[in-house]
């Protein structure tokens, strides 16, 4: 009994699978093959630039924002990447490494972007990722705040938020918080 | 029906109706195959593999020894726990802390007699692809997509054309609540568990902002002390889902945060459901799964009826009683960029001697790929990637070494992107003759 041989007969597929015999051990999994062509089709553009500490171990990095616009124009803040087995069911894991002032990204790097979590899809790229970092520089959202103070000092008076801006990526101190230096040299 | 029907005195009895079912033909089986004679002993010779010993494997395993399998083998890396005992039912509480693949194991056994199963206390990725060659069926009872993931991705890989007995039919079962599912998958013939990845809603999350803000749920409360507060204030090195005292330090942060937005019910029980994603298992539906698994099993060993899973036929089935009670059966096509089964690793002939730069500039004249701009990787190492830049420039020295000397052997696989080719990637396995 069992006879799933004549069913693929039947099938007349002969297209695929020439190779798939042997020895095999090393497999390319899919999460792998999946970052491979998700990071073969980034377009960084002249505002980021990506780190791999290790070059064979492409699931985790460091991506390098430097927006030339907006109010965090003249900084450069850096993420790291965290991609688990489970990618693309699961989004990768992205947290700032600096601590900056920023409404939607908390003083532990925590961000808050939707696709990162609760709208993650799996046929959504690392590109989507990076494109949705990028706008959370040049449009800081206040609704969806994650740091409470800045979101509410961006709504009061936009000016002032501003300015607490430029003061916390000098690396002052805002609202008794000591920030991050990250402007460019 | 007499009483006597119902407790068989004798082992024939036990198997009278089985055997009904089994070795006669009906209107829709298949005439080529099916040949009452031989199902017996055939189902007797063949070894399937029962992969999860839980709420859904107790049942599986119950119901493949009843239904005429003789040779079964059963994995499970996890122990009994005494939260386990209201419906997985081959297990008491004198079993707690014992393996669940051997304890559900000796109990089939004894109950029913003639049957051989053989547990197996570890994971699935202990095992490599010689074991899993021994079976000719495959049933799921699992509750984690990454390790479905895993045994579908090394039964397609483990296919070789030219030989019947590399087809491991798999049958999955799932169930979640009062909603379950039970496809059947027939590696590289029909749409593989990659191919429906999208059929697995991801964990419904809270946006952090939430969380973070303005929490409404008693769950909000604990995913704010699991994802915010223990990063902040980290109690011990690194959070241990299992021990009862970082579970205690949860709760009481989350019960604080529900205090001050006065949201009610956070509960100890809540926070260890919500921070080990545990989902509710109900007992009654995963019988239905498990049946319909089994007896799908039971139709592809004995051939007498049509089963899920059959060339251009359904292969999958949906059940929901969340809403009244509803199910459809459907077929979900294989995906053709499906990075499992859609690109099975073609042979490649690569001479040791090539450089890495000869074997980047072949694939523009191979015909199935013309790729101009390729990115190639090995399981565990990036021999050449186009972009992004900084990953471009750290391998661009591999370009002039050999194939020999970046340590590629045959059987290695290789991974290779385009993107020019936005929706395919490339995988060969390598073969290496001078």
């Amino acid at each position: 009994m069992l006879k799933i041989w004549s069913m693929k007969k039947e099938q007349q597929k002969a297209e695929n699978a020439e190779g798939a015999a042997g020895g095999k051990k090393k497999k390319v999994t899919a999460a792998q093959l999946r970052v491979q062509k998700d990071l073969s089709e980034l377009s960084l553009g002249t505002t980021m630039t990506t780190e791999f500490p290790d070059p064979d171990d492409i699931l985790s990095f460091i991506l390098y924002i430097e927006p030339d616009e907006g109010m965090y124009y003249g900084g450069r803040f850096s993420f790291t990447f965290n991609i688990t087995p489970n990618f693309p069911h699961e989004p990768p894991k992205v947290q700032c490494r600096e601590k900056i002032y920023h409404p939607n990204i908390d003083l532990e790097g925590k961000v808050c972007l939707n696709i990162l979590r609760e709208d993650w899809k799996p046929v959504l790229n690392l590109n989507a990722v990076i494109v949705g970092l990028q706008f959370l520089f040049l449009e800081p959202n206040a609704s969806d705040p994650l740091n409470k103070e800045a979101a509410e000092d961006l709504r009061q008076n936009r000016e002032a938020f501003k300015r607490n801006v430029r003061a916390a990526m000098n690396g002052y101190t805002v609202k008794g918080e000591a920030f991050d230096k990250v402007m460019i040299q | 029906m007499a009483s006597a029907d119902v407790y068989p005195a004798s082992e024939p009895a036990r198997w009278k109706y089985l055997d009904n079912v089994r070795t006669r033909s009906g209107p829709h089986t298949n005439p080529d195959i099916f040949d009452g004679k031989l199902v017996a002993e055939a189902m007797e010779n063949m070894k399937v593999l029962v992969i999860g010993a839980g709420g859904l494997g107790c049942e599986i395993l119950k119901n493949l020894a009843l239904s005429g399998f003789k040779n079964i083998h059963v994995i499970d890396m996890d122990t009994i726990d005494i939260s386990n005992l209201n419906r997985q039912f081959l297990f008491r509480q004198a079993d707690v802390g014992s393996f669940k693949a051997e304890v559900a194991a000796r109990f089939v056994e004894r109950r029913v007699k003639g049957v051989k199963i053989t547990p197996h206390n570890c994971k699935i990725q202990d095992f490599d692809e010689d074991f899993y060659m021994q079976f000719q069926l495959l049933v799921c009872g699992l509750d984690s997509i990454e390790a479905r993931r895993w045994i579908n991705a090394t039964l397609v890989n483990m296919v070789d054309e030219d030989a019947e007995d590399s087809y491991k039919p798999l049958i999955d079962g799932g169930t979640e609540g009062f909603k379950g599912q039970a496809r059947v998958i027939i590696p590289t013939v029909t749409s593989c568990i990659e191919c429906q990845l999208d059929m697995h809603a991801p964990r419904a999350a809270v946006p952090l902002c939430t969380l973070a803000s303005i929490p409404r749920q008693p769950e909000h409360c604990i995913e704010w002390a699991h994802v915010i507060a223990w990063d902040k204030e980290k109690p011990f090195p690194s959070l241990d889902k299992d021990d009862p005292e970082h579970i205690t330090w949860l709760y009481q942060k989350a019960l604080i945060r529900a205090h001050e937005f006065k949201i009610p019910g956070v509960t100890y029980a809540l926070t260890q459901g919500v921070v080990k994603n545990i989902i509710p298992a109900i007992a009654a539906t995963n019988s239905v799964i498990a049946a319909a698994c089994c007896n799908e099993a039971l139709k592809i060993a004995a051939n007498c009826a049509p089963c899920l899973g059959f060339p251009d036929e359904n292969n999958y089935m949906m059940y929901s009683g969340n809403d009244s009670i509803y199910t459809y059966t459907f077929r979900h096509e294989k995906k053709d960029d499906c990075p499992v089964c859609g690109n099975l690793a073609r042979e490649l002939i690569v001479d040791p001697d090539w450089t890495l730069r000869e074997l980047v500039e072949s694939f523009a004249v191979r015909p199935e790929s013309q790729l101009k701009k390729p990115s190639i990787r090995s399981d565990h190492k990036t021999l050449y990637m186009q972009s992004p830049a900084s990953l471009e420039a750290k391998s661009r020295p591999n370009l002039d070494k050999t194939l020999a000397e970046l340590g590629l052997s045959s059987g290695d696989e290789i991974g290779v992107t385009d993107p020019a080719f936005a929706t395919v990637s490339f995988k060969y396995k390598l073969k290496l003759q001078k």
